[in-house]
């Protein structure tokens, strides 16, 4: 299916918009104002782009500990963004959530977690509401190779083809869990196997490549709405930090992140096939330009911004009480 | 007005509620049972305890949906379902089962409000059948709502009779906030006056179910049942009681405790679970903290002792707080 220039020019500006919103918080942490652990998603951009780019407002999705990708994918405002990372009142989640748990269900994004493994069990229960609605809408539940290995994922699996509902499960393979190689990790090294022998169909792709990535999406939902149960991608991808800011990643060969920084670099790639797609490099670098923009406001203003006041402390806990 | 096992009560309610809502759906193992077997029974059961017979038939495979055993997929279908506009009500069966979707109950939905900065609530109920007095052994028998209540975002209600628990189950699926509904298994077929109609009884009131000058007893489900049985014991003897039921233990009704306590300077709490970190404890610290110089003699607490359920008949009978010892703490707090 040939992609139109808008999607194209959009699907960039949120890849780029992810890559600079990172980069930018590894540099920002090291000045001690980020409260908390970080962990950032560069290296990963056209995973969460190539999958949300097909989904519309009333599609779901549900995150990971490394979510600021998928919320920046699925619509979230990037200065709300900005200011929960830096724990600010007028945050996305008032600052009671931090880099952890950005949600927004306006915009079907249904919260990052703290928990691997966490998210596809309240992914599938969304899909349940999505097929009640029967509006052809879906419901993702992002994961990593490391929640490949929890017993809630393979339960929600199993559950989702049961009650045949519109739940996508994407499996980014980084090729670690935390510190440790997802090669040892995964015993059969076979995610997209997994996925399949819970009866639905799954395949692996280039994780690194957006059209790959979007192209099996596209072929995910076609699932969902003509068989009406889930499917699954894994995406072979990399992640160009650690696990958390901070981490010395011991478990890395020296020169493994500067390689894979030239051969899996997503946005190096879109660019190298943007002129075969009609896109001019001219319109990528003004692209560019208005991202860095946005990121330096977005630092600035949550920099600006005032903390929640005490009395925030014990509100939210229930609607009443 | 017609007499109603809690069973039929709790029934009622979901009926109710599912033909006024059609965003309630009910999930969970057997709910309606039959799914897939060779008899072609399309409801089986009705729920293992048959608290939701008839809503299959009623309201379709849309809106009933049997599981397979996976508790953390329930719990979190739930919690997602809630999210995305539902108002589920989750069977976890044996209330035990919690250790098997912990995470999904205390980390996710009692914490998205919260941890989303109040932008969303996740109304889903969660029923958990609880109890020893079966000989169903320490996995299947436990009186396990301290866990629960002690985790902020959650509700945790507690019904001791049919009347209360539907209202109670009315307001747990009207209610905004996660709901964990506690149903003990030896009250599912007492009955009592239940009206036909719609009622809600508000969570953190306490019912004061016996009025009375020496002592307040608190108890809690089953325990009321007992409670009685002891008051009515001691009565003989000249000595009466304020019994209070909390219906609810989160939200708490500290109030009309305290206030009970003020009058008559004297507290038994009956718990059925054991002492640590109990409900009991919880109760017994506020009235120190806060009603101590009410006190006219020392905080009794009957509980269970610090032990697993036994399966045994006599060390399950010698387990659950007897009326014979609520009935020797009611004296005992009289001595002083």
């Amino acid at each position: 299916m040939k992609l139109t220039r808008d999607l194209l020019l959009d699907a960039y500006r949120r890849m780029k918009t992810i890559r600079e919103f990172e980069e930018r918080l590894h540099v920002e942490i090291q000045t001690g104002e980020i409260p908390g652990f970080t962990h950032l998603y560069s290296g990963q951009e056209a995973v969460a782009v190539g999958v949300c780019a097909p989904l519309g407002p009333l599609d779901y999705i549900v995150s990971t500990h490394r979510g600021h990708g998928h919320c920046i994918a699925k619509g979230c405002d990037v200065v709300g963004m900005m200011k929960e990372i830096y724990g600010r009142r007028d945050g996305l989640c008032k600052g009671k959530g931090g880099s952890m748990h950005i949600a927004d269900v306006t915009k079907g994004m249904l919260g990052a977690n703290g928990i691997v493994g966490g998210g596809p069990p309240i992914a599938v229960g969304a899909a349940i509401a999505c097929k009640r609605r029967g509006d052809g809408t879906v419901s993702v539940a992002f994961g990593g190779d490391g929640s490949c290995n929890q017993g809630t994922v393979f339960e929600a699996m199993n559950l989702a083809v049961v009650l045949k509902v519109p739940a996508i499960f994407v499996f980014e393979n980084n090729g670690y869990s935390e510190h440790t190689g997802a090669d040892y990790a995964v015993g059969s090294r076979d995610i997209a196997g997994r996925a399949a022998a819970f009866g639905m169909p799954a395949e692996r792709v280039d994780g690194s490549d957006f059209f790959a990535v979007h192209e099996a999406m596209q072929r995910a939902i076609a699932h969902t709405r003509s068989a009406g149960g889930p499917a699954a991608i894994e995406a072979t991808t990399t992640r160009f930090y650690g696990h958390f800011e901070g981490d010395p990643q011991l478990y890395r060969a020296k020169d493994e992140v500067r390689r894979q920084r030239e051969t899996m670099d997503c946005l190096k790639r879109f660019r190298a096939v943007a002129t075969d797609h009609g896109l001019a490099a001219g319109e990528l670098d003004a692209i560019d330009a208005e991202v860095l923009t946005l990121i330096d406001a977005a630092v600035a203003t949550a920099k600006a911004s005032p903390p929640p006041s005490d009395a925030e402390l014990t509100t939210d806990v229930y609607l009443s009480y | 007005m017609a007499q109603k096992s809690m069973r039929d009560a709790i029934n009622d309610a979901l009926h109710l509620e599912m033909a006024r809502d059609p965003r309630v759906i009910v999930l969970g193992e057997d709910v309606s049972g039959g799914a897939g077997g060779t008899s072609g029974e399309r409801e089986a059961s009705g729920g293992i305890f048959g608290v939701t017979k008839g809503l299959l038939p009623r309201f379709g495979a849309d809106r009933v949906l049997d599981t397979p055993i996976s508790e953390s997929a329930i719990i979190g279908a739930a919690a997602g379902a809630a999210l995305a506009g539902l108002r589920p009500v989750a069977e976890l069966m044996f209330a035990d089962f919690v250790g098997v979707s912990f995470d999904q109950l205390y980390n996710q939905m009692a914490k998205f409000r919260y941890m989303f900065g109040g932008k969303t609530g996740c109304p889903a109920v969660v029923r958990l059948a609880m109890g020893a007095g079966m000989n169903m052994g320490a996995q299947h028998s436990q009186a396990i709502y301290p866990l629960l209540a002690s985790v902020p975002g959650l509700k945790v209600v507690v019904p001791s009779n049919a009347y209360d628990a539907k209202g109670l189950m009315l307001t747990a699926l009207r209610d905004d906030d996660p709901v964990m509904f506690f149903e003990h298994k030896a009250l599912y077929p007492r009955k009592s006056e239940v009206p036909d109609g719609d009622y809600t009884v508000p969570f953190g009131e306490a019912a004061l179910v016996r009025e009375g000058e020496h002592v307040t007893v608190v108890a809690l489900a089953r325990m009321v049942v007992f409670a009685e049985k002891a008051i009515d014991a001691v009565q003989k003897d000249g000595i009466t009681c304020d019994l209070i039921d909390p219906r609810t233990v989160s939200p708490l009704d500290a109030d009309t405790i305290l206030e009970s306590v003020e009058n008559t300077g004297r507290l038994v709490v009956v718990d059925e679970s054991p002492p640590r970190c109990s409900i009991a404890a919880d109760i017994a610290a506020i009235v120190a903290s806060r009603g101590f110089r009410s006190l006219r003699a020392p905080i009794q607490m009957v509980t269970a002792p610090h032990t697993p359920v036994p399966f045994a008949r006599e060390l399950e009978r010698a387990y659950v707080p007897s009326p014979q010892r609520i009935e020797q703490a009611i004296r005992t707090v009289m001595q002083e």
